[in-house]
């Protein structure tokens, strides 16, 4: 019987040739050839794809209570039969169960609609003649130093570890790329802007042999940089300027990490500092307030602030968000699944999972006061003569005021324990914990936790804070005492009081809480269904946590980056590989687990990997060493022998072409037209789009940026969750509700019609025009010439040259006779010469903005 | 393991990776123009067996309508109005968003019989009554899910989580677009005050290519985002743009030899083609006053809701293939019997117009038309601070609810399943969130089992591992 097919569009992961199927399994030639079957290379795929899911490591869905995954059950004796009885294939259960002809007997069963192949079948069989030897998962083994092959004209570790698989599969590497072409490619792939013509000109008649070494250090040492690397992060950490659900409320100080990251990258913050800071900076002795902003990656998760919401419910869920991108972003490992249920490939348990997520069910959103340079100055001047006034004001009733403020926060501590007694007090807990900080991006339970501290042991900050809220939101028994004590004007004069405070800037942070705090299994989940307790702990796969103190957020980051750790340095290098080559060489790079890809260089990864480490985790250095390797350097032409053998690049025999980041589009357009605002930092701005998208937001209006504003790079784009800026979405952002490792790259119609049709974009058109009259001799060839080589770092070729200029005359005629659309097009025109012909520029700058290679790098 | 090895990989890899989604077929269709062979034998796209429906409008009403006052009457409830509910049932407990519920409330609204089949709608829904021999009415959905966003994802993304594909974008993924200058999957948005939930996950294609996600047309301005023209661009300019791009990106997919440009210059294509059609989708102009009526064009209140009925008609008529309608908020946790009211007036009228038109038209027999809500709501009132008699509203209840189906292959004048007296538990051929998705994509020729995605190392399906085809319902 046949397999049905499958509808599905996608390449399929196991392709079908023979060739591809090595590379796939990431064995080489040679080691087919000794006839050894390797368990990871070759057994275990299929067992995963086929068996696992009814006889893996899901207790729920085990069948039969066989499990193939571990050898001693597989091979033990059960009832007068073995599944796997090491060298005999004849008498294994599992062979007779492949091999049968038999419907109700064949495994895996029809109605899973799975089917092994002939091929996979024979696998299988010889190695169980070879005995059934399992090996450990091989991205949960460290990684082993290897020596690079010698390979000749090369010197490069990377390079001899890709030309020597090269050489084996008898494949010739691709030449260097021409040099306007890997400028290009290498300054949009370390600053995500494209080059100027000065550079360009500065590399093509720079002879000196280190020309191309010296590019690199000048983009390394570029503030653009962090820019670019900054946003590779920010989609792991899922960050937006906004709450998320329905009423999607502002962050307006979201941004203070998204700063952080851009300075760190460009200070090459070492990944292992990078690390612990992020995830535990707030624990470090005596944190500075860089550090403690750096947990503003755990930040990054969606805020419920509608009344309506259970206060536990969606801070449990927050807890599940932290693990899940925690996991994904060093680990590699989607666990997402295994908080409802065992995961069914991974060794990841339910309880493992819980384990992991205890280590942040502590963790508390806190804001902190973070001055900008300058403003803590004036600020603490007139902070003295606000908290005099202040106190001239309250204190006329601060007897009152206090007995009403500690009843009420009596009350609200009553109802947390007792939650059924009292609703309305219940619900003004809820809302106290909702509600604070609302629109101002503030942490969530910080109100409560306040409420939960003891009076005397509240930071004055705290106090005032609270007191401020309860003076807002007076409670039903307080309603006639407030009325009485004109509680009303009062806030109103605090409120005037509070207007001649400077600002004094806040950032979002992580606090360990102060309450005692039990960690649970949750049952499918659900919130409220609480299994076992559980204490903090990594999954039994992994290395162990070691180490003294308290197993808290700390020691796990310490732990994600010790030595011989398995996988966050090799998870993190295959991200940047990814980023310079289109592709890891794990290409699932979300996923380093069973059932993700292999890697296609095993070796090199590794090696890559103790490098990073070698290397004092520098990013910045591994990013020279990559991108000065030959392999890096290869043109990305296609070539018809590698079309059928290779397609996905997996030998790296060349480069690839690659779509630019939605993000990057927009900037290159406005960087090619001297547009762009290239200040570093600052609150997120909101460029001009549509208004039907400005109006989507719940009651969030879309205000356009003014000024430089408008023109600053697309990382500093306002990202509001329920509606993000129209054009990044085209251009395939990601879903910001969720860590992205890997972005999509597609290729639309509606990205045709935002390139021809958004005014930003013609209005970069007409920039560049200006631009190439100002910097370009008034005659048309040069004035061609440097248009193209603004756009696209390179001279036109004459087929090129010929078909634009027919363009530009056929234009320049057409609006000769229609004056009107030359007009309009024109808008506000600032331009030289005729209306027609620049009009006609015009036409021809959006064209070359429209390119695929503009908005391609090769 | 993944079927039989094909004659024409690199046509088909060059297919997947540069046609996803959005227009994919007219893609191949203007490819196979220009020499390419249609893709049929390589079994890109295509159904598993014969489809009853080729095109489905889903109204997904969010917020949880109230299955007991719309289209599950328990006249038995109206003795016991204000008693404790059965301690079997329900223990007194506090209802997901704080409200105290404890006592049964009775339907404030009436019920009659309609049609031939005599299927009972309430008095809120006189216009969906009088079709009620078009209509198979599903009585025993269930699901798990308490709360909107993880209820409104089981039922439109088969998981409660965030970051999986839509059922549209499933569909889209599965069988492509037919349309040569429409998306495959339009959403079409309405209110009543607020939005939906969870919001734009619910027509996201979550780890798909973003081209499967359901196209937002929008109420104001361009219908597609930069539909038309810059000032001063005329179509004759935008031609001449689009044609000089063409040839400049041939000559640069010669000198690269990547295939990719290909399919950006068709999408170049695509997007003159959508410029012109897109406007004419839009006219209704041409739409006589009896039609608009049927829609209910000529009233304020059910304007908003049947334009986009009328809308989602016109595109299907124009080979879009899913349509998707979102209405909010059913979320009446107190005044449910004003709320509901309100909802019903803006709904009701036209969606039955949209029945009624297809079938005058001939599109219904292979048109599936859904309306679901997330969950179905409480037996109990609720009463919440400050809500006084007659002023209660129903909590989330997932246990069971009602949704219908019409056209496309599913049975007239037809109620499946059943609930108790109080509406509480289905007690007769339960129909689980997962098995309902199953059925709508059998309709349309899908085997919900074997429509994969790999994503992450697992193969993804739209029911997850669960879900069977209800085919009692099935004509």
């Amino acid at each position: 019987m046949h397999t049905p097919t499958k509808i599905d569009a996608r390449p399929r992961r196991r392709p079908l040739l023979l060739a591809l199927t090595l590379l796939a399994t990431g064995s080489s030639a040679v080691a087919r050839d000794s006839g050894k079957i390797g368990f990871n290379h070759d057994v275990l795929p299929i067992l995963a794809e086929n068996c696992f899911t009814c006889h893996g490591f899901d207790e729920g869905k085990r069948k039969a209570d066989l499990r193939l995954d571990r050898r001693e059950v597989a091979i033990a004796e059960r009832d007068g039969w073995r599944a796997i009885v090491p060298g005999k294939p004849d008498e294994s259960e599992l062979w007779a169960r492949i091999s049968s002809q038999d419907e109700d007997e064949i495994m895996p069963p029809l109605k899973t609609g799975k089917q092994l192949t002939a091929a996979e079948r024979e696998t299988l069989r010889q190695w169980i003649e070879q005995g059934a030897p399992y090996e450990p998962h091989w991205a949960y083994v460290a990684p082993q130093d290897i020596e690079p092959p010698v390979v000749r004209g090369s010197s490069s570790a990377i390079d001899r570890f890709v030309r020597a698989r090269l050489r084996d599969e008898r494949v010739s590497p691709s030449p260097e790329a021409d040099r306007a072409t890997l400028l290009r490619r290498v300054s949009l792939d370390l600053t995500g802007l494209p080059p100027s013509p000065l550079e360009v000109d500065a590399f093509l008649h720079d002879a000196r042999p280190d020309a191309y070494d010296r590019v690199v250090q000048r983009l390394l040492a570029s503030e653009h940089f962090g820019e670019r690397w900054a946003r590779w992060w920010l989609d792991l950490a899922h960050y937006a300027d906004s709450d998320g659900y329905l009423q999607d409320f502002l962050r307006p100080v979201a941004y203070r990490y998204r700063d952080w990251l851009v300075e760190a990258f460009n200070r090459d913050l070492s990944f292992d500092r990078f690390t612990i800071e992020q995830l535990a900076g707030d624990l470090l002795p005596q944190p500075t307030t860089a550090q403690r902003i750096a947990t503003g990656f755990l930040r990054n998760t969606l805020s419920n602030r509608e009344g309506g919401a259970d206060l536990e419910e969606f801070r449990v869920k927050q807890v599940i968000d932290r693990t899940t991108m925690v996991a994904t972003t060093w680990l590699g490992l989607t666990v997402g699944c295994a908080q409802c249920h065992d995961h069914k490939f991974d060794a990841i348990s339910q309880r493992e999972f819980y384990r992991l997520n205890a280590f942040f069910n502590g963790a508390d959103e806190v804001n902190i006061a973070a001055p900008l340079v300058g403003e803590m100055e004036p600020w603490s001047r007139a902070k003295e003569i606000y908290d005099a006034k202040r106190r001239e004001l309250l204190t006329p009733f601060a007897e009152p005021l206090a007995e009403m403020q500690r009843e009420w926060e009596e009350r609200l501590r009553d109802a947390e324990t007792n939650p059924t007694a009292e609703f309305a007090w219940l619900r003004a807990l809820e809302v106290l914990g909702l509600t604070w900080g609302q629109g101002f991006g503030e942490g969530q339970l910080e109100g409560v936790n306040i409420v939960k501290t003891p009076p005397d042991q509240r930071t004055p900050d705290e106090s005032e804070r609270l007191q401020d809220y309860f003076l807002r939101h007076p409670a039903a028994i307080h309603q006639v005492k407030f009325k009485e004590l004109k509680v009303a004007e009062i806030v109103s004069k605090l409120e005037a009081l509070k207007k001649g405070l400077p600002p004094l800037s806040r950032a979002p942070s992580i606090v360990e809480t102060k309450q005692q705090r039990g960690s649970y299994i949750h049952l499918r989940g659900d919130y409220l269904r609480r299994g076992d307790e559980v204490k903090p702990g990594t999954p039994a796969a992994l290395p162990e946590l070691r180490g003294e103190g308290p197993a808290d957020r700390l020691a796990l980051a310490r732990w994600l980056v010790s030595p011989g750790h398995p996988l966050t340095a090799r998870v993190t290098v295959n991200r940047l590989w990814q980023e310079l080559f289109g592709r890891g060489i794990v290409p699932s790079s979300e996923n380093f687990g069973v059932r993700g890809d292999r890697p296609s260089h095993p070796e090199l990864l590794d090696w890559l990997a103790l490098e990073f480490q070698r290397r004092r985790w520098s990013v910045k250095e591994m990013l020279r060493l990559i991108v000065t390797s030959q392999t890096y350097r290869q043109s990305a032409q296609a070539r018809p022998d590698l079309l059928m053998r290779d397609p996905q690049n997996a030998l790296l025999a060349r480069q690839v072409r690659r779509r630019l980041s939605a993000e990057a589009v927009r900037d290159s357009a406005l960087a090619v037209s001297g547009l762009l605002t290239r200040t570093i930092g600052g609150p997120s701005v909101r460029p001009p789009q549509p208004e039907s998208v400005s109006q989507e937001g719940f009651a969030n209006k879309w205000e356009s940026s003014g000024g430089a504003d408008r023109y600053r790079r697309g990382l500093y784009t306002f990202l509001q969750r329920t509606s993000p800026f129209a054009q990044f979405v085209t251009f395939d952002l990601p879903d910001l509700s969720r860590s992205c490792a890997r972005r999509e790259n597609s290729n639309t119609p509606l990205q045709a019609l935002n390139l021809l049709n958004d005014p930003m974009f013609m209005e970069a058109a007409r920039a560049l025009v200006a631009r190439v009259q100002r910097e370009a001799p008034d005659q048309e060839t040069q004035r061609f010439e440097q248009a193209f080589r603004l756009a696209l770092a390179r001279t036109p070729t004459p087929a090129e040259s010929r078909r634009l200029l027919a363009y530009l005359h056929e234009q320049k005629a057409s609006y000769a006779a229609d004056p009107k659309s030359a007009g309009e097009l024109l808008a506000e025109n600032r331009l030289a010469g005729s209306a027609a012909e620049s009009a006609a520029w015009v036409a021809l700058a959006s064209v070359l903005l429209n390119l695929d290679e503009f908005i391609n790098r090769d | 393991m993944h079927g039989l090895p094909s004659p024409s990989l690199s046509r088909r890899d060059f297919l997947s990776r540069s046609a996803h989604g959005f227009g994919a077929m007219a893609l191949w269709q203007l490819l196979s123009r220009e020499g390419f062979t249609a893709p049929a034998a390589a079994g890109l796209r295509g159904t598993h067996f014969a489809a009853r429906a080729k095109r489905v409008i889903f109204i997904f009403m969010a917020g949880g309508p109230s299955h007991l006052d719309l289209l599950d009457p328990k006249p038995k409830m109206a003795a016991l109005h204000g008693t404790p509910m059965p301690e079997s049932l329900s223990p007194a407990k506090k209802s997901a968003t704080g409200g105290v519920l404890e006592t049964v409330m009775a339907s404030p609204r009436t019920f009659a019989r309609y049609g031939q089949s005599g299927i009972e709608f309430s008095d809120l829904l006189p216009h969906t009554g009088a079709m009620a021999d078009e209509l198979c009415l599903i009585r025993s959905m269930h699901g798990e899910q308490a709360n909107h966003d993880p209820a409104q994802l089981l039922l439109n993304c088969g998981t409660p989580l965030f970051g999986n594909p839509s059922v549209g974008s499933w569909v889209n993924y599965g069988l492509g677009s037919v349309s040569q200058n429409m998306p495959g999957y339009v959403v079409l948005l309405s209110n009543s005050g607020k939005g939906v939930d969870a919001g734009s996950a619910l027509w996201g294609s979550g780890f798909m290519p973003s081209t499967h996600r359901g196209v937002t047309f929008r109420s104001a301005g361009d219908p597609i985002l930069h539909l038309s023209n810059p000032p001063g661009i005329t179509t004759a300019a935008q031609r001449a743009r689009v044609d000089v791009l063409r040839d400049l990106n041939a000559l640069r997919r010669r000198d690269s030899g990547d295939p990719e440009i290909d399919s950006r210059i068709a999408s170049y294509e695509l997007a003159f083609r959508m410029q012109s059609a897109a406007p004419e989708l839009v006219d209704f102009s041409k739409e006589t006053a009896a039609t608009k009526a049927l829609y209910g064009l000529d009233r304020e209140v059910t304007r908003p809701f049947g334009t986009n009925c009328l809308l989602a008609r016109r595109m299907i008529e124009r080979d879009v293939r899913f349509v998707q309608l979102f209405h909010s908020t059913w979320d009446d946790h107190s005044d449910l019997n004003k709320n509901i009211q309100i909802n019903c007036e803006m709904t009701d009228l036209p969606a039955a117009g949209l029945i009624k038109d297809l079938k005058q038209r001939g599109l219904l027999d292979d048109t599936l038309v859904v309306w679901a809500g997330e969950f179905g709501r409480t037996p109990m009132g609720e009463v919440r601070r400050g809500s006084t008699a007659g002023k209660e509203g129903r909590d989330h209840h997932p246990n069971a609810f009602s949704v219908w189906m019409a056209g496309g292959g599913v049975k007239r004048g037809h109620v499946h399943g059943r609930t108790d007296d109080f509406g509480f538990n289905v007690v007769e051929n339960p129909v689980h969130v997962h098995d309902f998705q199953a059925t709508l994509l059998h309709l349309l020729g899908i085997d919900h089992e074997r429509l994969t995605y790999r994503h992450a190392g697992r193969d993804y399906r739209l029911t997850d591992v669960s879900g069977k085809v209800v085919n009692e319902i099935l004509l």
